[in-house]
């Protein structure tokens, strides 16, 4: 059962791209780079994100 | 990066022992169930039909074709091969090319493809009965629909991951590639157009609907301030939140009159019209974080969730079919919901669900640049299809499971109808459905709806249907809630399909004129970001005003376009597929996208063929134009129009979308004929040199399906021990 829950906040966190930044901080450490703040790794992607676009189909 | 190329070892032909006999064991009792299914759905006539037994059907088919089938494909057709590296592990930029977990990638190609299109198709095609319906979906997306995705994305995969409109103009040649470009285009703008219809046909007279659909703007732009401001990245906190907010607006839209608001809130359909476009151009100007992207959280979980809701609920409640197996419609084409006959119309009313051109757009998009493996190309294509597959069946299901005079009332334009509720029970009495007047009007206020009469679009009646099947599955006297639940999914997801399509609109527009005009090209330049948008949203706003204004019913008028178009897109994403497959010199799987080719280009060039020249007025448009201008010009008031301004609007839209139809047939015959030319010269020459990019051997290990197979494990396990040193851990992901 934990494993099964453990799963779905894997995936979700995974799927809905919150984890992005723990693995950003994740690759900055195997670097040694300092991460970015949280908020501004966001802004980041949502930068990057309004010059994209997603499409959403029928 | 050194050290050598890792791939997995082939899995086990035979695994020793035990799992072989159960795995046949198995195999033949899925494909037992679903025969026998199969054979009650086509052989019962007359009696009580449970639903659960077109569900069996679609699930052990889609359970043998994604085994065998699809897994033939990969390996013979397509020869994936998992020691090529993928773009996303060549070119990863962490940007638009990035490895990514086969079930993420499957979410993330699951929610791009699927929308409101397997929700309306399927309800309208009820009109002829279930089992045409349920034939077209199951087999139309094993052997078509999954199987375009699925090519599509692999020729994607092994071109950079290039889109749909450059693979033409590559492979195919600069005559088909312009015309692709401008058809795509132009299949956007009718999407568009019919599914922001739908969400008007849906709210129109709906206080409630409106209410609540209104509310989800500023509950988007709250969750859009709180992920950018407040608490950066939370997007499961942000999203939990929006999901009440949205259960709230739907309960609260229950006490509109209490509120006062009924008046105000009961809006026409020119108004919403207006309201749509004004919308979807703040939605394309405005940044992304503020409304598309919160909007795209709520709406892909609801999407999930209401899937998985109804999956439930249906087993719970297994309902019977209300609907006949086959209508004299089918053979007769004078249906109310839409005209023609069986074939061709049912299977360009089902395109979704079953065959969907605008997938290639994103098989050959986003998904291919984050593909890991290209074995994963069957889990992610084939089998993102099925389960969009699964989504229309689950429509198709709840409006055959409805009282058919209901949803004959519901789903016949208002000229049909009248719209009381004496004349469309006398209608459809005289239809072979017989219902009284006062089970309409208490079926309305079950749901608290002023009327559901003429509700056509395919919403209303699906929201009926869930309703009754959540009601009965979960009880609790909720079918207002259920109907309104349902109303609010089905709009979210069109309203972020107008959204994002707005938006990639207007990008291919702003990337189109920046070749002539560079600066014109910069996405973030304003003029030209307000430009392009606003002629985007005015063209698929003056169509959405077409369908609102057409006396004759926007939807019968609207949908086979939309239909055709979408198929129209599937055909010239098949003819590149068929094409590919001859210039790398595997001429002789090409029955493989060709089978599907054929049909579609059959179905769908007939269909055009008939809307464009059918003397039958209720099919050919120029038919019908020709018959109000004949009786405009002898001072004659046809029905249903009520003024001459009336006759003149059924001219002028059916002499619109005549001209857009042989438009969008001619395009394809472009495409298709530069392709014949470059088939030709690849069978003679036995091939033909592509733009496939070179081998590159690939150094990650990712498995293939859902579950990773035993071998996989150890493949994914020893890849770890050696790249990690025994110091380094971190939160993997479980396998």
């Amino acid at each position: 059962m934990r494993r099964v829950l453990a799963g779905m906040r894997w995936y979700l966190r995974a799927v809905t791209g919150e984890a992005r930044y723990d693995e950003h901080v994740a690759a900055c450490r195997r670097n040694g780079v300092t991460p970015l703040s949280r908020r501004a790794f966001e802004r980041h992607r949502a930068h990057l994100r309004e010059h994209r676009t997603s499409s959403r189909c029928c | 990066m050194s050290g050598p190329s890792t791939t997995l070892p082939a899995p086990p032909v035979a695994p020793p022992g035990a799992p072989r006999w159960r795995s046949t064991l198995i195999w033949i009792l899925v494909a037992l169930l679903g025969g026998v299914s199969w054979a009650v759905l086509a052989l019962a006539r007359g009696e009580d039909v449970s639903a659960l037994w077109i569900l069996f059907a679609a699930l052990c088919t889609y359970a043998i074709a994604y085994r065998f089938y699809a897994r033939w494909i990969a390996r013979r057709v397509l020869e994936v091969d998992d020691s090529r590296a993928t773009p996303a592990e060549r070119l990863a930029d962490g940007v638009d090319f990035e490895v990514t977990d086969r079930r993420v990638l499957f979410g993330h190609h699951f929610a791009a493809i699927a929308g409101a299109g397997p929700l309306v198709g399927p309800v309208l095609a009820a009109q002829m009965g279930y089992l045409p319906g349920t034939i077209w979906i199951i087999v139309g997306v094993v052997l078509a629909g999954a199987v375009q995705d699925m090519v599509v994305l692999l020729f994607s995969v092994r071109r950079d991951g290039t889109s749909l409109g450059q693979m033409i103009r590559r492979e195919i040649g600069v005559v088909g590639g312009t015309a692709a470009l401008v058809a795509v285009f132009a299949i956007m703008v009718i999407l568009l157009a019919v599914l922001a219809l739908v969400v008007v046909n849906a709210l129109a007279e709906s206080p409630w609907g409106v209410f609540s659909i209104g509310l989800t703007i500023p509950i988007a732009l709250f969750m859009g301030l709180y992920l950018r401001v407040l608490r950066p990245g939370r997007v499961l906190e942000t999203t939990a939140l929006g999901v009440v907010l949205l259960l709230a607006a739907i309960v609260g839209g229950g006490y509109v009159e209490q509120l006062g608001l009924e008046g105000p809130l009961t809006l026409s359909k020119e108004t919403l019209t207006l309201l749509l476009v004004g919308y979807g151009f703040l939605a394309s100007v405005l940044p992304v974080w503020m409304l598309l992207t919160p909007r795209d959280y709520l709406s892909t979980f609801m999407k999930v969730g209401v899937i998985a809701l109804l999956a439930v609920a249906l087993l719970v409640a297994h309902p019977s079919l209300q609907a006949d197996a086959v209508t004299p419609f089918a053979t007769a084409g004078n249906g109310p919901v839409f005209a023609g006959k069986l074939f061709p119309f049912a299977f360009i009313t089902i395109a979704c669900g079953a065959l969907s051109g605008f997938h290639a757009l994103i098989a050959s998009g986003t998904t291919p640049k984050m593909l890991a493996k290209e074995g994963q190309v069957r889990m992610i294509g084939y089998g993102g299809m099925l389960l969009e597959s699964f989504v229309a069946i689950g429509a198709l299901i709840a409006a055959c499971v409805i009282d058919q005079g209901l949803y004959f009332s519901l789903n016949s334009p208002v000229g049909l109808t009248g719209g009381t509720v004496d004349q469309a029970a006398q209608f459809v009495a005289g239809l072979g459905y017989p219902i009284s007047p006062d089970q309409l009007a208490a079926a309305a206020r079950a749901v608290e709806e002023q009327t559901l009469i003429s509700r056509t679009g395919g919403a209303p009646t699906l929201a009926v249907g869930l309703s009754q099947v959540f009601s009965s599955a979960f009880g609790g006297g909720l079918a207002a809630f259920w109907y309104h639940f349902a109303i609010m999914f089905e709009a979210l997801f069109i309203l972020t399909a107008v959204d994002a399509g707005t938006r990639v609109g207007r990008f291919m527009l702003q990337d189109t004129v920046g070749n002539v005009w560079p600066r014109f090209g910069d996405v973030t330049w304003r003029p030209a970001a307000w430009t392009a948008s606003a002629a985007v949203v005015g063209a698929w706003g003056y169509m959405l005003y077409v369908g609102v204004s057409d006396p004759l019913g926007g939807i019968n008028q609207l949908y086979p376009l939309f239909g055709i178009s979408n198929q129209l897109l599937a055909a010239i994403a098949l003819t590149l597929c068929v094409t590919l497959l001859v210039k790398h010199g595997r001429a002789r799987y090409t029955w493989v996208p060709g089978v599907p080719l054929a049909w579609d280009l059959v179905v769908t060039l007939t269909a055009s063929w008939q809307k464009v020249f059918s003397a039958d007025p209720a099919i050919g448009y120029f038919a019908q134009a020709d018959k109000y201008r004949t009786a405009r010009d002898a001072g004659q008031l046809l029905a249903p129009a009520k003024t001459v301004d009336d006759l003149d609007v059924v001219i002028r839209n059916s002499v619109t979308n005549g001209v857009i139809q042989a438009v969008f047939a001619v395009l394809v015959l472009l495409v298709v004929a530069n392709a014949a030319v470059v088939v030709v010269r690849g069978l003679r020459a036995g091939g033909l040199p592509t733009t496939e990019v070179p081998a590159v051997p690939s150094r990650i290990v990712a498995p293939a399906d859902f579950v990773a197979t035993p071998a996989e494990r150890a493949a994914l396990a020893a890849r770890e021990a050696e790249q990690r040193p025994p110091a380094a851990s971190g939160a993997g992901s479980p396998r």
